[in-house]
């Protein structure tokens, strides 16, 4: 077991060093010198020259390359092009928002998805698996953005019930403030209850198919202890899924960060394109990929852990 | 019954190279080892012996029977042979070529002269393609135009006993276990071999269709003049179907030599420990032998010298020493080609089965 | 003595069936056929085809003019039966224009990616070996990215424009595709009918053709059929974010943007081309699931 996790973790090493490449690299193969993206046009070229100095880009690129990749890791992305401040404090406090919105949805998402899928499975065929099955299929084919917008439409804009965007003020209540996660997290939560409501009606109609959980009911159990057994074999790939789906919702909130304003990493991916931020662009990139991979090596692990059979 | 059929004059083969004397195989010293991985870098950290330095021959015109447990290398063998796995060392002679040599014959033009049956017959099929397609393919690979091949497919559907008219553009989900085993066979056919090798090829049948398959095959062996090489775990199967039988226990051959001969004085204590596990209703024949003991092999970690000395009652030290060559028994043989490996006379001798 | 045998066996095993039953691909359509489900997504698909590709069929008015006059009409408005955008265009001409770009902009991408990801599948599939193994750790760097945040970031740097968000996507679905492939090859691969036609001596390529391309097409056509649901609603949300199409041009996901500030005028008007932009994607995600439906249940004779 232990073997198993040192192994999976020395493998994510040379991809953790591929995805940093790949940030790295996908600024420098933009058409156009990044210098010329900061610069204004009618700059001289003393000053340009003096720019690309203090960037470094006057350096060869694996020099750049591996001067930034040191100074990330360390946590100093420089300086952020728009306001100048350093991008690794305005990255912690995004990514802090951003957490709020994924856990929540992730959690209200993943209960409403098992419920469903569960019910679904255990009543095949009948009108609840119908039911339940076409939410599970609207939740995945539902473009989460303009579910926001619905949403908003309803409950802001025609109603007045909840606010429309933002997150609140320090000096509102908490009750208050409380209101201004309410649309986010239920949009959020749309997906993940769709991919995992499926998922999990699929694993376990298949559980319920084989021979044991028969034999379990021959032996005379009752419902609760039977659902049991399905659920720990359940487990394994609806846990792997469940990670996945919230590192989607960890990097992949921009969408939703932007119609409702929430300041979120996603909200200052956003920002970072349209402002040509690259050293903000960049640190959040790689954060964000770094999560991704960190948090699928740990359901690995933890997939290995529940079922031995994967563990080779 | 096989000995009867032999003794009728055969037409000599126009791809014949050596005559009727030369064997049209000869296997020495093949091995083939699998590694098993793991560890932190995944790493060889153990090999199954699959294979481990055998040797035997095949004569034009026999049916070799090749038995032994599960684990025994008969199907690696049958692999090993059709070069679907490359050996590790030994060499394959094919009637005086060598396999795979440049002076010898090139692995693609021995496969069109030795064909393989597999054991599952669902799986053996592509279930896109109908049963005309599938055994006109290899033919049309090897140049042959589509309508000859078609034309041969539809000749050998008859052959195996399938009407072409219903069956040709039939998909093997359609058919029976035993139809799609006489496609199998049909398709092996395909290419005209000498040599066809039957890995199992009935063991998935029922008893009543297993027969009707067996009786196919002998016919098709005398009429078309085959040699066979057939594998198999059931033992009334292979006597019934060999001339000559040859034992295998974790890798190594244990026991070869003629039918009649082995299964009536089987000489390797694992041979008649292999005759006393099968059942029969007659009185006649009690076996006093002992069943088997100790613990099922492990190709992964096989004893050293004689594989077979952990379950062998008559074991002894130097069994542990050195890997026993197949020889002639102890007590001589009543045919030069009854070879044991077994070291210790009495182990060879005791306890007579009685088995005819 | 060969004869009377097999006129036994032809008697004891024959058929009664005479006619012969029908390809494994038409029986696939027969059942598809009786799946109401799939049939209807699909009558709805070829509707949303029809009105896009044949819109100047479908109304008379230019997508691209508009008279401010008659800016933010509510549905029901003679005239404009789905009301008109911010700047006074008829929403129904902007929809049905839009529908172009937006199936464009989610079908070229899982094309490529369909053919460029297939091929590195099936090769690394096949071969195996450090071949294979070298493509499938090239894409696992790429998997390590959460789908949305590459295609942004790729979008992001190389700009604007239709081109670009295709590539973007491209690239994204590329590894998914490769991933697919690259199993149900190696699960081909090892079938006995495989071994067998190695056994005959005919060449790779021969193999790949007749025997693993017919029994591997179909799980990546279906998996296919799945991503182009992902690929619209990714494809307008790149636009929506104003990191693929610009305006003026028509599509499903700049005109849900653009119509944002709308929602508090006309907020009916403002939510529907989202409508569309679900429809198309709940379309393809019932189609396919249909189509894996109707091949699984021949495969797990």
């Amino acid at each position: 077991m232990l073997l198993f996790a040192i192994r999976r973790m020395l493998q994510a090493i040379p991809i953790l060093l591929g995805v940093s490449l790949v940030v790295f690299g996908l600024v420098h193969i933009v058409p156009g010198n990044p210098i010329d993206m900061l610069m204004p046009p009618e700059a001289s070229p003393e000053v340009i020259a003096q720019m690309k100095a203090a960037f470094g880009f006057d350096k060869p690129l694996y020099m750049q390359y591996l001067l930034w990749l040191l100074r990330a890791v360390q946590g100093d992305f420089g300086l952020s092009v728009f306001n100048a401040t350093p991008v690794w404090g305005q990255l912690v406090t995004a990514l802090e928002n951003t957490f709020v919105l994924a856990i929540l949805g992730a959690a209200l998402g993943f209960s409403l998805g098992i419920l469903c899928g569960m019910v679904s499975a255990l009543y095949h065929g009948r009108w609840p698996d119908k039911v339940f099955s076409a939410i599970a299929t609207v939740g995945v084919s539902l473009p989460h953005y303009w579910c926001a917008i619905v949403l908003v439409l309803f409950c802001a804009v025609l109603h007045d019930w909840l606010p429309a965007q933002g997150m609140g003020d320090d000096s509102l209540p908490l009750y208050h403030r409380l209101q201004y996660l309410v649309l986010p997290v239920i949009t959020l939560s749309l997906i993940p209850m769709g991919v995992i409501g499926r998922l999990v009606r699929a694993t376990v109609l298949d559980i319920l198919g084989q021979d044991f959980v028969g034999a379990l009911s021959a032996k005379g159990l009752t419902r609760w202890p039977v659902i049991r057994h399905i659920a720990k074999n359940a487990a394994p790939p609806v846990l792997a899924l469940m990670g996945l789906q919230f590192g989607y919702l960890l990097g992949g909130s921009i969408l939703v960060e932007t119609v409702f304003n929430w300041p979120g990493s996603g909200n200052l991916l956003n920002l970072a394109i349209f402002r040509r931020d690259i050293p903000v662009l960049q640190a959040t990139i790689l954060v964000l990929a770094t999560f991704f991979v960190l948090l699928n090596l740990l359901v690995d692990i933890a997939q290995a852990a529940i079922d031995p059979r994967i563990r080779r | 019954m096989s000995t009867a059929l032999q003794q009728a004059p055969r037409a000599v083969d126009a791809r014949d190279r050596g005559g009727p004397a030369q064997p049209l195989l000869i296997v020495e010293h093949l091995t083939k080892h699998f590694p098993v991985r793991g560890g932190l870098l995944n790493r060889r950290v153990a090999t199954v012996q699959a294979v481990d330095d055998i040797s035997f021959s095949v004569r034009k015109g026999e049916t070799l029977g090749i038995v032994g447990e599960s684990g025994c290398g008969k199907s690696t063998t049958a692999r090993l042979l059709m070069r679907l796995l490359e050996p590790d060392s030994g060499s394959v002679v094919f009637d005086g070529d060598q396999v795979g040599d440049k002076r010898g014959i090139a692995v693609n033009d021995m496969r069109r002269q030795m064909q393989m049956v597999f054991q599952d017959s669902y799986t053996s099929l592509n279930p896109r393609m109908t049963m005309a397609e599938s055994i006109a393919y290899a033919p049309r690979m090897h140049g042959l135009g589509r309508r000859e091949a078609y034309d041969r497919a539809e000749s050998l559907l008859s052959r195996v006993g399938l009407n072409p008219r219903q069956y040709a553009r039939r998909y093997p989900h359609e058919l029976s276990g035993g139809q799609r085993q006489r496609v199998n066979i049909a398709r092996a056919l395909a290419l005209q071999p000498r040599l066809v090798i039957l890995d199992e090829a009935v063991a998935a049948l029922d008893k009543s269709v297993e027969a009707q398959v067996l009786n196919l095959l002998t016919d098709l062996k005398q009429s078309l003049n085959l040699t066979y090489v057939f594998i198999s775990h059931d033992l009334n199967v292979v006597e019934y179907m060999s001339d000559r039988v040859m034992v295998m226990y974790l890798g190594r051959v244990v026991e070869a030599g003629p039918v009649a001969e082995i299964y009536r004085h089987p000489r390797h204590p694992y041979t008649r420990a292999l005759f006393a596990s099968k059942p029969t209703l007659d009185p006649d024949r009690r076996t006093t032998e002992m069943p088997l003991t100790g613990d099922p092999p492990n190709p992964i970690n096989p004893p050293s010298g004689c594989r077979f000395r952990t379950r062998c009652r008559f074991a002894q030290p130097r069994c542990a020493d050195s890997v026993p060559a197949l020889a002639a028994p102890f007590d001589g043989n009543a045919d030069p080609t009854h070879l044991v490996a077994c070291l210790v006379p009495e182990a060879q001798s005791a306890g007579a089965v009685h088995h005819a | 003595m060969s004869d009377i045998t097999l006129d036994r066996q032809l008697v004891s095993e024959a058929d009664t069936l005479v006619v012969p039953a029908p390809g494994y691909w038409k029986s696939v359509g027969q059942r598809l056929l009786r799946d109401r489900v799939t049939v209807a997504v699909t009558v709805v698909l070829f509707g949303i085809l029809f009105i896009t590709l044949g819109a100047p069929l479908v109304t008379h008015y230019n997508p691209y003019a508009g008279s401010v006059l008659a800016r933010l009409k509510p549905i029901g408005t003679p005239g404009h039966w789905l009301g008109t955008d911010e700047t006074g265009r008829d929403l129904w001409t902007r929809l049905c224009y839009g529908g172009r770009l937006s199936l464009l902009a989610a079908i070229l991408p899982v094309t490529i990616s369909l053919l460029v990801g297939g091929f590195l599948g099936i090769l690394a599939g096949y071969a195996g070996g450090f071949l294979g193994t070298l493509i499938m750790r090239t894409m696992d760097v790429f998997y390590a990215f959460p789908s949305i945040l590459l295609a942004i970031a790729i979008c992001g740097l190389l700009g604007n424009g239709l081109l670009n968000s295709i590539i973007a996507l491209a690239v994204v679905f590329i590894p998914p595709m490769v991933r697919v492939s690259e199993t149900v090859t190696t699960q081909a691969r090892n079938l006995d009918f495989v071994e067998a036609a190695r056994a005959s001596g005919s060449s790779t390529l021969q193999i790949i053709r007749h025997h693993v391309l017919a029994n591997v097409l179909g799980p990546i056509m279906v998996y296919a059929t799945s991503l182009i649901s992902v690929s619209i609603i990714l494809s307008a949300g790149l636009s929506f974010l104003g990191l693929g199409v610009t305006p003026p041009q028509a599509e499903w996901g700049l005109m849900l943007n653009s119509l944002r500030q709308a929602i508090y005028v006309q907020p009916y008007v403002a939510a529907l081309p989202g409508l569309m932009i679900f429809a198309t994607s709940m379309c393809f995600n019932l189609m396919s699931d249909g189509v894996r439906g109707a091949m699984d249940v021949r495969l797990n004779k």
